[in-house]
């Protein structure tokens, strides 16, 4: 094996420049647009989270205005949610899945690069409010009728609003992608009980977008109406109740939250089979539990409104239902320690990663059932006792499988490894930090501190542990930056590797690292699960007798073009119109219409 | 634009050959440095994990000590807060021992099945076990039903009508400030309530502008207050003592800085305190006479009641400000100098405040700190 400077195995040079990226319509290039895009709004979302717990620190400090400090923690978790994992789970579905699947890209690569830039450019029209008059300040759940002209005037909400519209095209358009490219393009002889647990995971949280988004896209409209034509859909003096708000944002809520957590189970299901060398135990109860979240998903909204004043038949009917959802979800976890036992475990950062999920989401599961009980909910909801559960969940799980998929898949994007001890530095700090910040907010919430608070009194008894949070999440800073450092290094001089670092089992492991652009040669014929572990075991097909895999001649290649880049454009002015003038959304309704007329009518 | 572009002539192939595809690469692959052992790597986790569970034990006694955390849930001081606190016991129980059985399954796991030679061969086929699948489906059923039935007893408990005789208070929340109003006995206060030990109070739940949630975590949990709805909560303290409360749903720029306080006292000690707010109060002397005539020749009486004065309704009930141990929604002590900063500029102490800043002068102040102060 040669040292990490050596050369790269010779492939042929992919198109080079900065118009190569901007009108790239190959799912790998995009997933790397989507990657280093959603990684620096997560640094963004990190900093706005370094403010926020330096004004915290101690009680009554002033490190920022208290106009600003909601700015800080609307947009803190805005930007972490819609512009840091979203996208980032985005990444991994853009790369991993056309490979697992088989497929040479995804079905619609066009409109692939189209979500892309409406991400970026939604992701730009909602931070620009920092300097366009404030951003939005009633939080990332934006409850009515503080959103509302009289109690939210100035433009943070329409900037919210209508960030969030844009991004919803973004992501119902990515969401139908990958239903079709999964249900169409697998190869064959992949059925879908033979599908990676990744791409199941990615079709299960693509059918959740596109359920779910519409009714936040409805209840944003019906805000923005009320803010800019004066309509009453959540104005109370009018006779209209805010609950209805929420009752809509939930709908969309609580189903966005396992459309940010099953990607992240997708990757642990991938990552933990290979680096125990043991296939995932029991595959079909995986995938259905799944499928059987998403179902449940849609019926458990309510247990963010238990303080509400719902009524006891609702709060009931929600609590069992809620409850009812910790069973698949809690069973998943089951399931990956038997893939564990008697395995054979190496532990890369990866898997590091991968066992660090499974840890910690199990605390932040356990937190989230005690939420069930809406009596006792009465004292945990809208305490930092909440702000601990859907951090360790979010963080601990989310993240936490995120970044086991980086170390996992960076050998077969770029041919070269990340560096292990760095990454081991990169694990533990993480793992360190985020408890460090995130475990006393358990105590403080049920000691009595609420969320979404600039300041507090200093004889609560506070004090010392928001200290304690303040010092874990500069950890989690340095350990990030471990992280990038590790990014940048093996980029540029990491130790080269080989298709198939790792033993994996499924077709991604098949093609070499880097994929060359159209990815297989040769379709490759599935005769099960773990197709190359399949291979391995019982031989390649050639030797009994199965269909031959003759390189095909000729690959067609969608050619590049800058015409998504273009209509994303204009789909991100008209929103943006409604703030800065009618005439900017004409020229963007214009440039859309233009650019998806050329786009329709170009052959790929 | 292009149409599809030519390939190039030989594709490579991407199919592995059979020498490659017999072994997966494990150690041609392996890094050189893995970073810390893994054992002591998991001798670090299990340090860790006593030290974790120390510190947890030790926390509970820490909650215990209520003057320590005045607002805290643990032990509330009535039997709706008993009811959410045996809840909460339950949970705990459940929760624990779910964390300690899974994650040690997870440690043990990490440590009996680490890789301890070459592993040669890819793994064998499929892996699973339905027996057990189901058996580990049904086992947190089995468990969320022990706490579903007595979270649906208790729901239905706490959110049932108060019992009779209860003592009436009407809640309303307010930008940044929480006004009391006890119908039955016809007091307006603000900020500071008081309640009798041992009498269940009924409170109905209302808000002049969004929605605002009353929480005083050790006497009962939170109840939202929300526009065009009003809402019910009732419990009956069960120890003299002050509480500590505050807003806890978000409500705009000074969410932060809307607290209360809860005076739970004896029903002779709570029939005069009624008495006293019910008094129109004692006639103000020397510079207090002099802050009456600023108070109704400023803007004040545009905002504010003190009864027989001034009839406004946009901030706090004035007419007994001085008896109470806290200003502007608990968030500083009710001393003359405390007093007399925030008529400096309310703003400073509350961002967002819809109290002005009237531009007062010192000596205006001072009569009316003397005035306010006086009016107890």
């Amino acid at each position: 094996m040669t040292t990490a400077a050596a050369a790269l195995p010779a492939r042929e040079a992919g198109p080079t420049g900065l118009w190569s990226w901007a009108a790239t319509v190959d799912h790998k290039r995009i997933a790397v647009l989507y990657y280093f895009t959603a990684f620096a709004f997560f640094l963004l979302g990190g900093v706005e989270a370094l403010i926020i717990r330096l004004q915290l620190a101690g009680p009554g400090r002033h490190v920022v205005s208290a106009q600003a400090y909601n700015q800080l923690f609307t947009m803190h978790g805005t930007t972490m949610i819609f512009l840091a994992l979203m996208p980032l789970s985005a990444s991994f579905f853009n790369f991993v899945v056309p490979l697992q699947v088989g497929a040479r890209d995804v079905a619609f690569p066009r409109l692939n690069a189209f979500s892309y830039w409406v991400f970026l450019f939604g992701g730009l029209f909602l931070n620009l409010s920092f300097v366009a008059g404030g951003a939005p300040a009633a939080g990332w759940f934006g409850y009515a009728n503080l959103t509302s002209g009289q109690y939210s005037p100035g433009h943070g909400i329409d900037f919210w609003a209508l960030g969030l519209l844009t991004l919803g095209v973004s992501s119902l358009a990515a969401a139908f992608n990958f239903i079709v490219t999964i249900v169409n393009l697998r190869a064959p002889g992949m059925s879908l009980m033979r599908l990676p647990v990744f791409s199941w995971m990615t079709l299960v949280t693509s059918f959740l977008i596109i359920l779910a988004f519409p009714i936040i896209t409805v209840a944003l409209i019906l805000l923005m109406f009320d803010r800019m034509a004066g309509t009453h859909f959540f104005v109370p003096a009018a006779g209209a109740d805010p609950v209805l708000w929420q009752h809509l944002f939930w709908l969309f809520g609580h189903p966005e939250v396992y459309i940010l957590i099953l990607p992240a189970m997708g990757i642990i299901s991938e990552v933990l089979p290979t680096f125990a060398r043991r296939p995932l135990f029991g595959y079909p109860f995986v995938v259905y539990s799944g499928i059987f979240i998403a179902f449940l998903a849609f019926g458990v909204w309510s247990h963010h409104m238990f303080s509400v004043g719902l009524g006891p038949v609702a709060d009931s009917f929600f609590a069992l239902s809620t409850m009812l959802i910790a069973v698949p979800t809690g069973v998943k976890i089951f399931n990956w320690i038997a893939t564990l036992w008697g395995g054979s475990i190496r532990f890369t950062a990866a898997m590091k990663f991968a066992l660090g999920f499974i840890a910690m989401f199990i605390i932040g599961g356990l937190s989230g059932v005690m939420h069930a009980s809406p009596p006792a909910d009465l004292q945990q909801t809208d305490t930092y006792f909440v702000v601990a559960h859907f951090h360790y969940v979010l963080f601990g799980g989310t993240l936490l499988g995120l970044f086991a998929g980086m170390y996992y898949w960076f050998p077969k994007a770029t041919g070269r490894f990340m560096d292990e001890r760095l990454g081991s530095w990169h694990f533990w700090l993480t793992l360190v930090g985020m408890n460090l910040t995130f475990f006393p907010m358990h105590f403080l919430g049920l000691l009595g501190m609420p969320r979404r608070v600039y300041t507090y009194a200093g004889d609560l008894g506070f004090n010392t542990m928001n200290l304690v949070c303040t010092v874990g999440a500069f950890v989690i800073a340095v350990s990030t930056l471990v992280f990038v450092a590790n990014l940048f290094r093996s980029l540029r001089a990491g130790r080269p590797a080989p298709p198939d670092p790792w033993g994996g089992g499924t077709l991604e492991w098949s093609i070499p690292s880097p994929p060359p652009e159209y990815n297989f040669a040769a379709i490759p014929e599935v005769r099960g699960r773990d197709p190359l572990w399949l291979e391995q075991r019982s031989g390649p097909a050639e030797r009994r007798g199965a269909r031959g895999l003759r390189p095909d001649a000729h690959i067609h290649v969608p050619a590049p073009t800058g015409l998504p880049m273009l209509a994303a454009l204009g789909v991100a002015l008209v929103p943006a119109g409604l703030i800065f003038g009618l005439w900017l959304s004409a020229i963007g309704a214009a440039v859309m219409l233009f650019g998806i007329y050329r786009w329709a009518f170009t052959p790929i | 634009m292009p149409g599809p572009r030519p390939l190039p002539a030989t594709p490579p192939t991407s199919r592995r050959t059979p020498a490659a595809a017999s072994a997966p690469p494990p150690d041609a692959a392996a890094p050189r440095s893995a970073g810390p052992a893994p054992r002591a790597t998991l001798g670090a986790l299990r340090a860790a994990a006593l030290a974790a569970v120390a510190a947890l034990a030790g926390l509970p006694g820490a909650a215990r000590a209520a003057a320590t955390y005045p607002q805290s849930t643990f032990y509330p001081h009535s039997e709706v807060g008993g009811l959410i606190q045996s809840l909460l016991n339950n949970l705990l129980f459940w929760v624990f021992l779910i964390f300690v059985v899974v994650e040690t399954l997870l440690v043990v796991a990490m440590v009996r099945f680490r890789r301890r030679r070459e592993s040669t061969g890819p793994p064998e086929g499929a892996h699973g076990h339905t027996g057990l699948e189901v058996a580990w489906s049904l086992a947190p059923v089995a468990i969320l039903a022990c706490i579903a039935v007595p979270t649906v007893g208790t729901i239905f408990r706490i959110g049932g009508p108060a019992p009779p005789g209860a003592l009436q208070v009407n809640v309303v929340g307010h930008q940044w400030w929480w006004e009391f109003q006890y119908p039955q006995l016809g007091v307006v206060t603000a900020n500071e309530l008081h309640l009798p030990v041992g009498r269940a109070a009924s409170f109905r739940l209302q808000t002049a502008d969004v929605i605002h949630s009353f929480w005083l975590p050790g006497l009962s949990g939170k109840r939202d207050v929300v526009p065009a709805r009003t809402n019910q909560l009732w419990f009956t303290p069960d120890r003299a003592g002050t509480y500590r409360g505050q807003c806890a749903e978000f409500c705009g720029e000074s969410h932060a800085n809307m607290r209360m306080l809860a005076v739970v006292e004896t029903p002779q000690e709570f029939d005069a305190w009624v008495r006293d707010q019910r008094q129109p109060g004692p006639p103000p002397a020397a510079l207090a006479a002099r802050g009456a005539q600023v108070f109704s020749q400023s803007a004040c009486i545009g905002c504010h009641t003190i009864q027989g004065v001034s009839a406004g309704v946009l901030g706090p009930n004035l007419t007994h400000v001085g008896s109470r141990s806290t200003l502007a929604a608990g968030v500083l002590p009710n001393t003359p100098e405390s007093l007399g900063r925030w008529l400096q500029d309310p703003p400073a102490t509350k961002p967002g405040t819809l109290m002005p800043n009237l531009n007062l002068g010192r000596d205006q102040i001072q009569a009316l700190v003397a005035y306010l102060e006086s009016r107890k």
